[in-house]
């Protein structure tokens, strides 16, 4: 994923896809569709976008990464129904615990790489669940409830479905373009280097611990955002939101839709969201089956995710012409 | 009667011991991920739902065939590595040759189905598994009271471990397996049938898991998510104790069951995470674990 390289060919789709996107996004609530529930996809399309950061650009497979979503839902959560806190302080608060936690998991869990990094990634997300099972703030087995969305600067009320709907749109938008400008960096490059090639990037003098915590940390902090807006839209924060079976979907999400492209994890998102809104009333514990059969078959026959082999279908087809824009779009992974 | 800390003596000797039998699960499953990770490279994140599959074989057995429980110590194992098995010929295989993280997801998506599926059929609360009649009753020991069961648990899964490392370390086929732990390909050209040894190991791995499974059913609730948290405690201990070493599996297994017994005695709040706590320590002062050898 060389940004750097952008094929010409590949710039003119690119930004038709993403204009058509953001029209539908702009029209989805008068096409019908149930506002709640599309935020609530904005939100797991933000959190899988963070997790992307981590998982496809700098190859952390982190297990644990609901405690940052979970805990910033916890923490907004208390913010604004204990004290009183308007919607935006509330989400930077949760915000700033997300980030710190994520600083103090990334400074323990970058001391061992690959599968052992995410064993520990797992068994501290676990202890943060643990801890926010018996913490009295969290209110235990029946989390925060009747959480108010209250107000922007106590001018824009977000009571109204679709208000809240196109704020958080706004939100995502800019953290989407934020997460392509981080990739497109010097300090993107960076990561990518390390993703490819570690010891490498080690013997030409890079730090490179700290690139990584800090990658660890820009995912946390943002996927507190998601986990922020996503306690303020629904109006709950749950164990769930810290549990394991958080922290699996957002990366079957990532997986599913494509790691290490900018729009992978929001159609990963948008699938799995919408396979659990309709699909958990209608075959109950099935669901986890669905789930799991869909990350087997991820693994073995569909590595790419469904937006890598739509890049590289499009790039095999398109470079023909030119030898050297088939190389450059396939390493489009 | 004698105290410590203010807590009873015989109430720390009862946690002692409960901890000493979660031990030696951890033990058993540590051990078990140990070799499997050793030869395949596989994280088995299904571990914890093999357990599960082994106690809820015991379970089915006695329910449908009246199976007992001494021959269900011998089937349930078995059964279970058959299927651990399959699942390694039909896809496990497919990805030797890729980064490790892929094995980790793919028995992660393994555990999820099994989990759903028994859940599906035997729902979520849990179910009792009755203490083998042999077992039932105490030994007095004079200064505590030792329920026979419990002994019997560390002893067997003891002397399990145990036969397992002298497999490993001491025999021939212990030998053969380390040299295909080493290099795969050299060990194939003096004729041995390495996918055959890949597959049995796998099948070894999650058997042992199975075992755990059924030793485990008659002092916990069989049911369907009893693996799913016990996977990451297992995970921890393997971190913590470096999945170079079979013996470190070993030891590292039963000293944080006893640690966590001991939790429970002076700060019970903190016993569920008294192990992730070790494990941050640990990876601290020592990021390879303490048996590692990175």
């Amino acid at each position: 994923m060389r940004t750097g390289v952008v094929v010409p060919s590949m710039v003119v789709p690119s930004m038709v896809v993403h204009g058509v996107l953001v029209g539908v996004a702009l029209l989805a609530p008068l096409l019908g569709l149930y506002p709640v529930f599309l935020v609530k996809l904005l939100c797991f399309a933000m959190f899988a976008c963070a997790y992307n950061l981590l998982l496809g650009y700098s190859n952390m497979l982190s297990f644990g990464h609901a405690a940052f979503f979970g805990s910033s839902a916890y923490v907004t959560g208390w913010l604004v129904t204990v004290h009183g806190c308007g919607a935006i302080s509330g989400v930077l608060g949760g915000m700033a615990a997300a980030t710190l936690l994520g600083a103090a998991v990334g400074a323990i869990a970058v001391r061992r790489r690959g599968i052992y990094f995410a064993m520990i990634t797992l068994a501290l997300a676990q202890l943060v669940y643990f801890v926010c099972l018996q913490a009295t703030f969290t209110g235990g087995e029946n989390g925060l409830q009747s959480i108010p969305r209250g107000s922007l600067f106590g001018i824009v009320d977000l009571g109204r479905d679709s208000t809240m709907y196109y704020f958080v749109l706004a939100v995502f938008v800019a953290v989407y373009l934020l997460i392509r400008r981080i990739v497109s960096s010097p300090f993107g490059h960076v990561l990518q280097a390390v993703r490819e090639n570690e010891p490498r990037a080690i013997s030409l003098g890079y730090a490179v611990d700290r690139y990584k915590l800090l990658a660890f940390v820009l995912s946390a902090a943002i996927s507190g955002l998601a986990g922020s807006l996503k306690a303020l839209t629904l109006g709950f924060a749950t164990l769930s939101d810290v549990s394991q079976t958080t922290s699996g979907e957002v990366i079957l999400m990532t997986l599913l839709g494509g790691t290490g492209t900018f729009l992978g994890p929001v159609v990963g998102a948008g699938i799995v969201v919408t396979l659990q809104e309709y699909l958990s009333d209608r075959v109950g514990a099935w669901v986890s089956v669905i789930i799991g059969a869909i990350f087997v078959a991820c693994v073995t026959i569909f590595r790419r995710g469904i937006a890598g082999e739509i890049q590289s279908r499009y790039a095999r087809s398109s470079g023909s012409s030119a030898a050297d824009s088939s190389t450059a779009g396939s390493s489009v992974e | 009667m004698t105290t410590v800390f203010g807590v009873p003596l015989p109430a720390i000797l009862g946690q002692l011991t409960l901890g000493l039998v979660n031990g030696s699960f951890y033990a058993l499953l540590s051990l078990g991920l140990a070799v499997i990770f050793g030869l395949l490279r596989i994280v088995n994140f299904a571990h914890g739902a093999f357990y599960m599959l082994g106690a809820f074989a015991a379970y089915i057995g006695l329910q449908a065939f009246g199976m007992n429980y001494w021959l269900a110590l011998l089937l349930a194992p078995l059964a279970v590595a058959l299927l651990g098995a399959v699942i390694e010929r039909l896809f496990l295989r497919r990805l030797y040759r890729l980064d490790p993280i892929y094995g980790l997801l793919l028995t992660f998506g393994v555990a999820l189905i099994a989990e759903g599926i028994m859940r599906n059929r035997f729902g979520a609360s849990g179910k009792s598994y009755p203490v083998p009649h042999l077992l039932q009753g105490v030994f007095d020991l004079g200064f505590m009271v030792l329920p026979i069961y419990r002994a019997w648990v560390v002893a067997a899964s003891l002397t399990v471990c145990a036969a397992t490392w002298f497999l490993i370390e001491r025999t021939r086929l212990g030998a053969t397996l380390r040299a295909a732990t080493q290099n795969a390909r050299l060990v194939q050209a003096f004729g041995i049938n390495v996918p055959l040894l890949l597959t049995a190991t796998y099948g070894a791995g999650v058997g042992l898991a199975a075992l755990a499974g059924v030793l485990a059913a008659p002092v916990v609730q069989v049911s369907p998510l009893m693996g799913s948290s016990l996977v990451i405690v297992v995970f921890a201990v393997v971190v913590i104790g470096g999945m170079g070493s079979i013996i470190g599996a070993i030891l590292t297994g039963v000293l944080l069951g006893l640690i966590e017994g001991l939790t429970k005695v002076v700060y019970p709040e903190a016993s569920n995470i008294v192990v992730f706590v070790i494990m941050a320590l640990v990876l601290i002062w020592r990021p390879a674990g303490l048996f590692g050898r990175e």
